[in-house]
């Protein structure tokens, strides 16, 4: 039992890793001939920001819907695999959303039209006058509609974040932060960031491996509480020094906080069609919500 | 006489904690020589190779660069700092946090873009030095995908399309396979060929033998313990032994126990 979860601990971390540098990191698609990967990254930054905007100030089921589908259609036409992009999003849309989204579907949080019953106390409870339960937990139809609201608006969010990312280079991005005089310090931190995840990861990968290699038998759950204490003290100290001579390794080539890229950007007119046809889409949300659309 | 590249007068470094890594170092790096820096672990060779790169500055004493004073005033001025950037180069120990890029070609030109190069030099130099390291198969490549070794060429290609007239190289040979090392070793001599500074860091004796011109011997408690030509100081067991850089070996000879000095031939610390 012991040894299954050490090696579970070892192999989630690194699967992690794995996924991270493979999904969320990969070069892949942002060469791809796609629509996305075409427009300036400049651009792209803002009009995804607005839509990202736009996905947070809707309020409307159907205009958050529609979202959804537009971020759908722009994978297809970027040439994203839809496959790989729904698996992408929807694996951290559970843990986000969840935590947050299933409470609120029950009319102690949510008060309104009841749906079913749950669970039936024989009367209210109320603690020390703060916290009120009635006698009766119920699934409320304004409850259900919030939380449904809830997670469509957190799949437009990161489906628009993961469209980003993946059709832009990296160094392409941090330069057009730096187009927008996006603070050095904040550019800076998301070079590091890119860098310091793999750091980290690999760190505790190894850090695992090592451990692993060196443990015959069973280990007492006092030291293995005290292994854990330590190593994890170790291994922020140790990803934080690793992190910092990233730092050193970047100034000592010339680092001055302004990212460059090989290709000076410059907008076109493919850049002005997608801006025209983002503010289109821009005004169709603003209709939506006034329930015009 | 032309002016030193490097001049450090009674240097000292201490780290946030207090933790003395560097005490009153002196030495001099000329134009176009190969000086080896000599030392066990944890004696301060990577700390004197980042102060020379103006990446840490002395907490005592002076270092000076093209007779500049490396402060961190010096370094705010912009104009300074790109030229300094220009002139001096430096491979880190550990090649993984030197490998920052997405891709190992965005890696070699990242230094080139820095220096806002125009496109068609950088193109040349990034390709140029993936040639003479002979990696232009792995360009696609992310740093993570590669071997230590083919990390240690990435390494060198990003510095190399730099083209920096000073090397600072922080263990340029350790962890590699035989053939490796011995093709690291004929590039740093390629280097020195062409007339570049070669600053090596370094604990392997055979190493220091092939390439140095001079040698300088950093002591476990910080301190220079000895400085000198090749022979001078690779002829010299007592200093070396004192310096731990050679180890007293129980060894057995047809049954028998002797001891006698060894020179290490490989790395016992990884
Ligand atoms: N970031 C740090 N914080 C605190 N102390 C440090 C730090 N880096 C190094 N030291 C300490 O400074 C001393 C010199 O370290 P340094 O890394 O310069 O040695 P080194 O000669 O390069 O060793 P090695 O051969 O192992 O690379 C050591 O005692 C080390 O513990
Ligand atoms: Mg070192």
């Amino acid at each position: 039992m012991f040894f299954y979860r050490k090696d579970f601990v070892a192999r989630t971390l690194a699967e992690l890793t794995e996924a991270l540098q493979r999904a969320v990191f990969t070069h892949r698609y942002a060469r791809l001939p796609g629509l996305l990967q075409r427009v300036d990254p400049r651009v792209k930054l803002v009009t995804l920001m607005v839509f990202l905007i736009g996905a947070a100030m809707a309020h409307r089921i159907e205009t958050l819907m529609g979202l959804y589908a537009f971020s759908l259609f722009l994978a297809i036409i970027s040439r994203v695999p839809l496959g790989f992009f729904l698996k992408r999003v929807w694996f951290f849309i559970p843990i986000f959303a969840g935590i947050i989204a299933v409470p609120a579907i029950f009319n102690v949080i949510t008060p309104g039209r009841p749906v079913f019953t749950v669970f039936r106390f024989p009367d209210p409870i109320s603690l020390l006058g703060l916290v009120h339960i009635p006698a009766e937990i119920t699934v409320t139809e304004q409850g259900l509609k919030g939380a449904a609201i809830f997670v469509i608006r957190v799949a437009d969010s990161v489906s628009l974040a993961v469209l980003l990312v993946i059709t832009t280079e990296w160094m392409r991005l941090l330069s057009a932060l730096s187009a927008f005089r996006f603070p050095r310090m904040g550019i800076l931190m998301l070079a590091m960031t890119y860098r310091y995840i793999f750091l980290f990861l690999r760190v505790a990968e190894e850090m695992f491996l090592a451990r692993r290699s060196r443990t015959v038998g069973h280990t007492p759950a006092r030291e293995k509480r005290r292994w854990i204490a330590g190593g994890t003290a170790f291994l922020l100290n140790r990803s934080y020094n690793l992190g910092n001579e990233v730092y050193l390794a970047m100034l000592s080539r010339g680092w001055n906080g302004r990212a460059r890229v090989l290709e000076e950007l410059h907008a076109g007119w493919l850049d002005a069609l997608w801006a025209a046809f983002s503010l289109l889409i821009l005004v169709a949300i603003v209709f939506s919500e006034k329930g015009i659309g | 006489m032309s002016e030193p590249v490097f001049e450090l007068e009674n240097t000292g470094y201490s780290y946030m904690d207090g933790l003395v890594a560097l005490d009153n170092i002196s030495l001099q790096v000329m134009p176009g020589e190969r000086v080896v820096i000599l030392g066990v672990n944890g004696s301060g060779k990577s700390t004197l190779i980042k102060i020379m790169d103006g990446l840490y500055f002395p907490t005592t004493g002076e270092c000076r660069a093209f007779g500049v004073a490396l402060t961190e005033r010096q370094f705010r001025n912009e104009e300074f700092a790109f030229s300094f950037r220009r002139k001096v180069g430096l491979l880190f120990q550990d090649p993984d946090v030197q490998l920052f890029s997405p891709t190992v070609w965005n890696e070699v030109a990242f230094a080139p873009l820095q220096l806002g190069l125009p496109e068609r030099e950088i193109k040349e130099r990034v390709e140029d030095a993936l040639e003479t390291l002979g990696i232009q198969h792995l360009k696609e490549r992310a740093p993570y995908q590669l071997s230590e070794g083919e990390k240690k060429k990435v390494a060198l290609a990003s510095l190399l399309s730099l083209d920096p007239q000073v090397w600072l190289m922080d263990e340029p040979t350790a962890n590699l396979d035989p053939r490796t090392q011995g093709w690291v070793i004929d590039f740093l001599l390629s280097l020195a060929d062409r007339g570049k500074t070669l600053v090596l860091a370094i604990h392997e004796l055979e190493v220091a033998q092939i390439v140095a011109q001079r040698i300088y011997v950093l002591g476990e408690d910080h301190r220079m313990a000895a400085q000198g030509s090749p022979d001078e100081i690779l002829g010299n067991n007592d200093l070396l032994a004192r310096a731990n850089l050679i180890h007293v070996h129980r060894h057995f000879h047809g049954g028998d126990v002797h001891r006698h000095p060894h020179v290490h031939k490989h790395d016992h610390h990884g």
